[in-house]
């Protein structure tokens, strides 16, 4: 029944004039807002389901693509579509919209009907960044996400919100007006803007490599790669807890979806070439933040270091490809990486929001963010004890949970690079534990620290709906992931075909 | 038979979700009642399992559940593999897994956190079988973690305390070393096996053997011995072996029961299991083997003797049970398999009773669990006295006990073994058994015997623990006495294990024994002859002489030998030089990484340093700031056009 519907334009749209419609309701004290944003993220939330429901698995074709002719004279178009990489992002970023609006229900107090329009407005934007064809409108959509994201730090955020801001500015900034440059040549070159027809644009090593670090540079500060990275702890620190959790959860995917979508089919000469790069420096995002988190004393920026080294597993198995085929002479046997780091960023999207929703709640309460002021919380808040473990044990890659997949395929299937990959990568299991379970010793158990900690109350059926939420998800994730790699597996494997080939 | 062996694992699991997220509705009744009836259930589908499978013989099940992920073309599936070695595990862990849940009645009643301790334990005994049941490597993987976060909770069960919480994060971490290597060899399987399912693989192993790989460059190294020590290195820190075994001591902060059920009897042994079921991959490397029997080796000896200087009555019995977990590892480094596998059942039974004996004995002082303030408790605790007795009597392996038939098996596999590393091995093994019985008697004489050294008060509320504690007890005496004495035969020189342990010919050390093999009589008979039975006579009559007799006498010995006791005292100094080196090591390069990388060169240099330029720059254009917002997207989305612009005209 919903074959013949925009869907795409309807998911990114609906939020957006959602957006409006909360602005336009918003008085001072009314309840007004929060409702018709609710509605309108559960509603878009609804409409993303036929996107999975009806998606092919069977074709790495396009799907739901819509196509219309935008700016004629430039050959830019409204083009958009979903393969098996942007879909799962896609109901990734509906799915957390409901729960950051819902997080914010009672929380925000100041200025809550331009808070909610703030985020249903990125998350239209979002969304039309995972489902843009057109290199135009990704990139409208890529830069224009940033604006909310830059006022919700920059109003409800922290007291050294300005530096943070200014520094996730300078940093993304930066970043991707070299990719506006890369995205203008190819452009001119193949005389119009559609990304597919990038990827069959022929071009020689030197423009390869060139637009290849182009590219490199705008979505290693989105992921954040080692060493573009350090604007991360300070955004998360600075930005309230709904600005977090978007922002681990969906932002920092852009960058390895760009990866997927634009570096690697575009410049798969270069992508070859400078593979070591990548892996060097998703390598050392294992190891060297792992470190960093494990000495942190800020609960959101140990959670952000974390990310970080996460995030790392997903940039280390997209660009193995090249390696397992010199060592296995096929480079279908590199599927399982490439798919262990797109589970890797659904199921990071899963944890580190439920993470930051978990500082948030304390967060709520103390108004502290430091592990020494807690201690003991269990004991005053068993409940949402029980929840921290939970996607503590989750962020640790504990197997059943959705942790453990993407970390596991892609050790997996970086053993097949080369044994060191594996190695390093693998630390994950020693030093991840460590700085997670370190803060839960230090946060959740023990005596009960001082009076503050006290008087805490346990989560609200608001907060205990959104964290069971959140748990059935990871776990569900972690004890059957086929279904979403059956999503991605046509996609990834034509992707790897694509790539194979060289352009020279 | 599908639908029993989804019942089996299955049903301890519904026990656990129903104590733990409904334990405020059904209650405490309710919540030990429920994890009971699921655990008993399982117990008793064991015992079914067990009779389909090991007495009227049918076939081997071997099937998948369902299919977790398909990636590559390769399988990944939950499935079960029941055999004589799933069947005699399953019926061990749903047995003692019994004896604790009905012993935890008693043991915890008075225990705020009662139903959560339940749910643990029933939720412990379902990832156990899923591990023991499993017919590959990630789900075998996935039991093995999730027997590990079960035991985290349970370590730190009573998470007010400093000393538990600490505990529980060190066996974690302990753990997940293990798990680092038992990752890079499930790695290096699939990679080079193609599948992670176990017949498939084995069937492969012979194959293998020329493979060589280059970790090092330059260096080649046999495959086959590269996956078996990584495997190892897992079994290691499970079965908790020199040099990871320093999680286990500190596991007794947990409550009693747990101590019987998860670091005596079961999970503490998954990697024996582990091992025993890779038979046919370490079969293939005798290097490998040669490193499981001398580390085993080495696990064995060192740690009996700390356990001469224990006075907590937990930890004396937790380091017996590292001592024993080095005798089962010999036995595996010797390719006596089915000898492991023999000694981890027997042990199974007497620890636990030794553990749950030990929790009877703490109920009774009141949770005192210093043994030097104890004594005499011969005429108060009549039943934990005599089934103490025969617990301690299998472990220093009295013949005809059940101890006494693994043991020697273990000891004289070792004797005949003649992989590189055995008359090491041997030596140590054998002197264990003097070290065995002087620990254990001394710790049995200072508890029951002797003087009464607890203060008044205790003393008048002393008396024999209720019901629910004593009967299982009396329960794991019965195997404890007599499992060996009627198992060994089939177990260990019958046919028990064919086609599912793999020995290699030039290794078939039981098969070697099994010839001189006359009966379990003429093995006791025989055994009153043999160098370690008078080995463990002298450490009984030591303990007896030293902590019976002449009670003042080990002060005196101790004050001579100081320099060994403090080297004992201290472990051998592996948690201080982990605390300082290794967990001190990590957090100075986490905080030079991140002060000194992160700020001082990335921030400092990079970052600020265009941020200061940027600053000065903007401070000459400050004046078209206006502070409002619409101005700054505006002017954005300006720039954005005129960039645009730039490029079309160019």
């Amino acid at each position: 029944m919903f074959s013949d519907w925009p869907l795409l334009s309807l998911v990114v749209w609906t939020p957006i004039i959602g957006a409006m419609l909360v602005l336009a309701a918003g008085r001072p004290g009314g309840d007004a807002p929060k409702h018709i944003a609710l509605a309108t993220s559960i509603v878009t939330f609804i409409l993303s389901i036929p996107l999975w429901s009806g998606f092919d698995v069977a074709t790495s074709q396009m799907q739901f693509v819509e196509q219309v002719p935008w700016i004629e004279s430039f050959g830019i178009q409204y083009y958009m579509g979903i393969d098996g990489i942007s879909m799962p992002l896609i109901l990734l970023t509906t799915f957390t919209t409901v729960l950051v609006v819902l997080a914010g229900w009672e929380v925000i107090k100041d200025r809550p009907a331009q808070y909610m329009a703030a985020f249903l407005l990125m998350e239209g934007l979002m969304v039309g960044v995972f489902s843009a064809l057109d290199s135009i409108l990704f990139y409208v959509f890529w830069e224009g996400m940033l604006i909310p994201m830059f006022l919700i730090i920059g109003v409800w955020g922290g007291p050294n919100r300005v530096y943070a801001t200014f520094k996730f500015f300078l940093y993304t900034f930066l970043g991707s007006v070299l990719m506006l440059v890369a995205l203008i040549y190819m452009g001119f070159k193949a005389d119009t803007f559609n990304i597919l027809a990038f990827h069959g644009l022929g071009l020689g090593m030197t423009e390869q490599v060139l637009i290849f670090l182009a590219f490199l540079l705008a979505f290693a500060v989105k992921v954040p790669m080692w060493p573009v990275h350090t604007w991360l702890p300070d955004a998360h620190v600075e930005a309230p807890t709904g600005g977090s959790v978007v922002l681990a959860a969906i932002m920092l995917k852009m960058g390895g979806y760009g990866f997927l979508r634009f570096s690697l089919p575009i410049t798969p000469d270069a992508s070859n070439h400078l593979d070591w790069l990548i892996i060097s420096m998703s390598l050392i995002a294992i190891v060297y933040i792992g470190f960093v988190a494990l000495v942190q004393g800020d609960m959101k920026k140990l959670i952000a270091y974390s990310s970080i080294a996460h995030m790392g597993f997903v940039t280390l198995g997209f660009f193995l490809p090249f390696a397992i085929a010199e060592s296995t002479g096929s480079i279908s046997n590199a599927a399982m990486g490439m798919q262990g780091g797109m589970v890797q960023m659904i199921s990071h999207g899963f944890i580190s929001g439920a993470m930051f929703l978990c500082v948030g709640v304390m967060y709520d309460r103390m108004h502290s963010r430091q592990i020494a002021d807690y201690g003991g919380v269990v004991n005053t808040m068993p409940v949402f004890a029980a929840f921290m473990v939970l996607f503590a044990m989750s962020n640790a890659g504990l197997p059943g949970t959705s942790g453990f997949v993407g970390e596991f395929m892609v050790i997996l299937a970086s053993i097949k690079a080369n044994f060191w990959y594996a190695f390093l990568a693998a630390t994950t299991l020693i030093i991840g534990a460590a700085y997670t379970l370190w803060m839960i010793k230090r946060v959740i158990f023990g005596k009960i620290a001082n009076d503050n900690v006290a008087a805490l109350t346990d989560i609200n059926s608001r907060e205990k709906l959104i964290l069971s939420i959140l748990a059935i998800a990871v776990l569900t994730l972690g004890l059957w992931p086929a279904p979403l790699i059956d999503v991605m597996r046509v996609t990834i494997d034509n992707l790897l075909q694509h790539i194979a080939v060289s352009k020279l | 038979m599908e639908s029993v062996y989804l019942a089996l694992v299955l049903a301890p699991l519904v026990g656990a979700i129903a104590a733990g997220l409904f334990g405020k509705l059904i209650g405490r009744t309710g919540s030990h009642w429920v994890t009971i009836l699921g655990v008993g259930a399982s117990f008793a589908l064991s015992l079914v399992v067990f009779k389909h499978i090991v007495l009227d013989g049918a076939e081997v099940y071997n099937a998948t559940v369902y299919t977790w992920m398909v990636s590559e073309g390769i399988r990944f599936e939950v499935g079960f593999l029941v055999d004589s070695l799933t069947a005699l595990m399953i019926c061990v862990v749903t047995f003692v897994s019994l004896m604790v849940h009905i012993y935890t009645i008693g043991y915890m009643h008075e225990d705020p956190g009662y139903q959560r301790f339940f749910s643990y334990i029933a939720l412990f005994t379902f990832a156990m079988l899923m591990l023991v049941m499993s017919n590959n490597f990630l789900q075998l993987f996935f039991g093995w973690e999730a027997v590990g976060l079960v035991s985290y909770l349970l370590i730190g069960f009573w998470y007010e305390r400093d000393t538990a919480i600490f505990a529980n994060m060190k066996a974690f971490l302990v753990n997940r070393i293990g798990d680092f290597g038992f990752l890079l060899g499930i790695g290096l399987i699939l990679a080079n096996f193609g599948s992670l399912d176990y017949h498939e693989v084995f069937a492969q192993a012979p194959t293998m053997v020329t493979e060589s790989i280059e970790i090092l460059p330059g260096s080649a190294w046999s495959l086959m011995t590269v996956i078996c020590i990584l495997l190892f290195i897992g079994a290691m820190g499970k079965s908790a072996q020199v040099p990871l075994h320093v999680w286990l001591p500190d596991s007794m902060e947990g409550p009693t029961p747990i101590s019987a059920l998860i670091h005596a009897a079961t999970m503490v042994t998954a990697g024996i299991f582990m091992v025993a079921r890779m038979s046919p991959l370490f079969e293939t490397s005798e290097t490998a083997l040669s490193v499981v029997l001398v580390i085993g080796a080495l696990t064995s000896f060192l740690m009996g003797l700390v356990g001469i200087v224990q006075n907590d009555i937990k930890r004396v019995v937790a380091y017996s049970t590292l001592s024993q977990l080095g005798y089962m590892t010999v036995a595996l480094g010797a390719s006596a398999y089915a000898a492991g596998i023999f000694h981890l059942m027997t042990h199974a039974f007497f620890k636990a009773l030794l553990f749950l004996a030990a929790g009877s004995v703490i109920i009774g002082m009141h949770h005192d669990q210093d043994i030097r303030n104890m004594g005499g408790l011969k005429k108060y605790m009549p039943i934990t006295y005599w089934t103490s007795l025969i617990g301690t009597l299998a472990l220093i392996g009295f013949p005809g006990f059940s101890g006494f038939f693994s043991k020697d098996a273990i000891i004289e596999a070792t004797h005949a073994s003649s992989i590189p590393g055995s008359s090491f091995a041997y030596v140590l093994v054998l002197a264990g058994v003097f070290v065995t019985a002087l620990y254990s008697f001394r710790m049995f004489f200072l508890v029951f015997h002797g003087k009464e050294r607890m203060d008044d008060h205790t003393r008048e509320h002393l008396h024999e623990s209720s019901g629910v504690v004593v009967w299982p007890l009396i329960l794991l005496a019965i195997p404890s006495l007599g499992i060996g004495y009627l198992t060994i035969g089939d177990v260990l020189f019958g046919d028990y294990f064919d086609g599912v342990i793999h020995v290699a010919a030039n290794h078939d050390v039981l098969g070697h024994l099994a010839g001189d093999w006359h009966g379990a009589t003429a093995m006791i008979t025989h055994g009153i002859m043999a160098p370690p039975f008078w080995l463990a006579m002298g450490g009984l009559a030591t303990a007896a002489y030293l902590y019976l007799m002449r009670p003042e006498l080990p002060g005196k010995i101790k004050d001579r030998l100081q320099i060994f006791v403090t080297i004992l005292e201290n472990k051998y100094g592996f948690d201080d030089f982990n605390q300082k080196y290794i967990a001190g090591g990590c957090r100075g390069i986490g905080n030079l990484l991140w002060k000194v990388g992160d700020e001082k060169l990335i921030d400092g240099l990079m970052v600020n340093g265009s941020a200061r330029t940027v600053g000065w720059v903007s401070s000459i254009v400050r004046q078209v700031q206006t502070g409002m917002m619409y101005h700054y997207a505006f002017a954005m989305i300006l720039g954005l056009l005129g960039l645009l612009t730039w490029f079309v005209i160019r």
